[in-house]
């Protein structure tokens, strides 16, 4: 690239012009993109090397003690488990249940039909996380809950879903793939719209069962899109906070101490214990994993246009 | 792709397949039509084992009770504000600099829309401590500008209107205004607009429902409930009145009302907007 000053000498008139203009219009963008994104994104990998309290920034440059620290601490360590199970759970179920799905609209209905059943499985991806959270934790209760009533019917004993930490977990990631499989599905049927039908009516001509059309066609072809869908749903997944802390409070009423989960713990260490320093080492954590989900993503995605 | 549906075999297969989605699809639903149905169930129906479907004597009584106690008007015109006041910024910063990005040439382009494309894929949750802290210098927690700033602007916002400046704005058309005498200024905020307006309808909505469903961070800047946006309000309000149901369901109703209206009305457009920014879901 030309350096600014090579730029400077020899340029016309006009071309400053056009300079002056795009000053105008990008530096404002510019100052708040630097102030609210690029400056704290920034200090957060700094202050993950200090000792760095609220009323104390940047006390003791500690390099990376906050991150070592981190790897023995056992609400890190299990806040890490929890946000893993979670985020597998979540995506391996959202992803099957939404290609399943995909696959029996695009090929068995279409019309007005296909278009009601979308809308009946899309309906939760639009509706705000922390109503429907409620809405769950009444469903969940141990009490007087009716999935509970219902599992009574099949002469299950009663779960307790929202006090035994194993079982809360399980309830987030039910509650979480309810809430996800409909955009998954709507991305997936985007895709596998795409896919030219002359492929499926050679294969039918040769006698390929649905079966055999979906597994040798639809699967391959729709590879780059279902990866991408598995991405994203991964990368949130690891994000989980509102639903956490909204459906299960321990026995002290603690919002999000049942399940805790990176983001709680980041939240935590920095709100609760004003341990900033600390709480960025863990942010930076998360961020490395959301980082080596997004090269995944992009390296296939490279791969399968060349 | 379709399979036959003019043999018998072909439309058994077809009912089968709708009867089985749709029995999937109303289970989708059901935990919104049990919210609805719970708020309107007198306090003696709520701890029924096991619970009817719909009240056996229907009741507004947690309706009031919602009203009278939680100042959930408030909050709903709090989130009106912030995800309106969110998504004008958005829209208008996102468009000037995806078309800057995208159509003039001068030295830092690459490098600040490497900045962006970067920081697009961090996510809130990583920079919100010292985000935190900056407000905190500015004494800006706890007010509406506070909780408005980040929200401001969206690097995948800019990436995806310098995208789809590059493929909708001809430069053929760029330079015909120019000749004929348009400014730089009336062509950016004139002329480009109209050739966007699809994506920026998109983009409209996905920065919509963002301001609309955040929640981590008005709960980091916000203590004074005057200020809480809907989210926050409506999940302080269950956990103050824990035991009620009623009016938790009430409450919830009426926090989810907006949105399921909103996506009655504006269905297809917002399945649109939704595949077309991708990405950020």
């Amino acid at each position: 690239m030309n350096s600014p000053l090579a730029a400077v000498r020899g340029v016309p008139r006009r071309t400053w012009i056009r300079y002056r203009f795009v000053f105008l219009v990008l530096a404002p963008v510019m100052v708040l993109f630097f102030y609210l994104r690029v400056i704290p994104t920034g200090q957060a990998m700094l202050m993950s090397l200090f000792d760095w309290a609220l009323i104390k920034p940047a006390d003791k440059f500690v390099g990376l003690d906050n991150y070592v620290n981190l790897l023995a601490d056992d609400n890190f360590r299990l806040a890490f488990m929890n946000t893993t199970i979670f985020a597998v759970g979540t995506t391996v179920f959202s992803v099957a249940i939404a290609l399943l799905l995909a696959a029996l609209l695009a090929r068995f209905v279409t019309g007005r039909v296909g278009g009601f059943i979308e809308l009946l499985y899309f309906a939760p991806v639009l509706v705000p996380m922390v109503p429907v959270t409620l809405g769950w934790r009444e469903i969940f209760n141990y009490q007087h809950g009716i999935l509970n009533s219902a599992l009574g019917v099949f002469g299950i004993a009663k779960v307790p879903w929202l006090s035994d930490p194993d079982m809360a977990l399980v309830a987030v990631v039910i509650l979480s793939v309810w809430k996800q499989v409909g955009y998954n599905m709507i991305i997936l049927l985007v895709g596998m719209r795409a896919i030219p039908i002359v492929y499926h009516e050679a294969a039918a001509v040769d006698g390929a069962s649905a079966w055999q059309q979906f597994r040798r066609i639809t699967l391959p072809l729709l590879a780059p899109v279902t990866l991408f869908v598995v991405v994203i749903t991964t990368i949130s997944a690891y994000n989980v906070f509102t639903q956490v802390y909204v459906l299960a409070s321990d026995v002290q009423g603690a919002p999000g101490h049942l399940v805790r989960v990176l983001v709680y713990d980041i939240f935590e260490n920095g709100f609760r214990f004003f341990n900033m320093g600390y709480a960025a080492a863990e942010a930076m954590y998360l961020f490395i994993i959301i980082l080596v989900l997004t090269i995944i993503q992009f390296r296939f995605l490279r791969g399968s246009n060349s | 792709m379709i399979s036959s549906r003019r043999t018998l075999a072909g439309r058994i297969t077809y009912w089968i397949v709708v009867g089985l989605l749709l029995a999937g699809g109303l289970l989708m639903v059901f935990p919104l039509f049990w919210l609805f149905s719970t708020s309107f169930r007198p306090a003696t129906e709520l701890i029924k084992v096991p619970p009817a479907l719909l009240p056996e004597t229907w009741t507004i009584a947690n309706y009031q009770k919602v009203f009278a106690t939680a100042p959930v008007i408030s909050y709903l015109w709090n989130s009106v504000v912030f995800a309106t006041i969110s998504t004008v910024f958005i829209l208008v910063t996102s468009t000037m600099a995806g078309y800057i990005f995208a159509k003039f040439k001068f030295p830092g382009n690459n490098f600040l829309f490497i900045l962006v494309i970067a920081t697009a894929i961090v996510p809130f949750e990583i920079y919100m401590v010292p985000l935190f802290l900056q407000m905190n210098t500015l004494h800006l927690v706890n007010t509406p500008i506070g909780l408005f700033l980040p929200f401001l602007i969206l690097s995948y916002g800019i990436f995806f209107m310098r995208q789809n400046t590059i493929t909708s704005v001809p430069d053929e058309l760029l330079d015909a205004a120019r000749i004929d005498g348009m400014g730089e200024f009336a062509i950016m905020f004139g002329l480009v607009p109209r050739l966007l307006a699809p994506a920026m309808a998109a983009l409209a909505i996905l920065a919509f429902i963002q301001a609309w469903t955040a929640f981590i961070w008005p709960l980091l800047i916000l203590n004074d409930p005057k200020f809480f946006p809907m989210e926050l309000g409506l999940s302080q309000f269950a956990n103050s009145t824990r035991v009620d149901f009623g009016a938790v369901a009430a409450a919830a109703v009426f926090a989810m009302l907006p949105t399921l209206i909103a996506f009655l009305v504006l269905r297809r457009r917002i399945v649109d907007g939704i595949t077309l920014t991708g990405l950020k879901g």
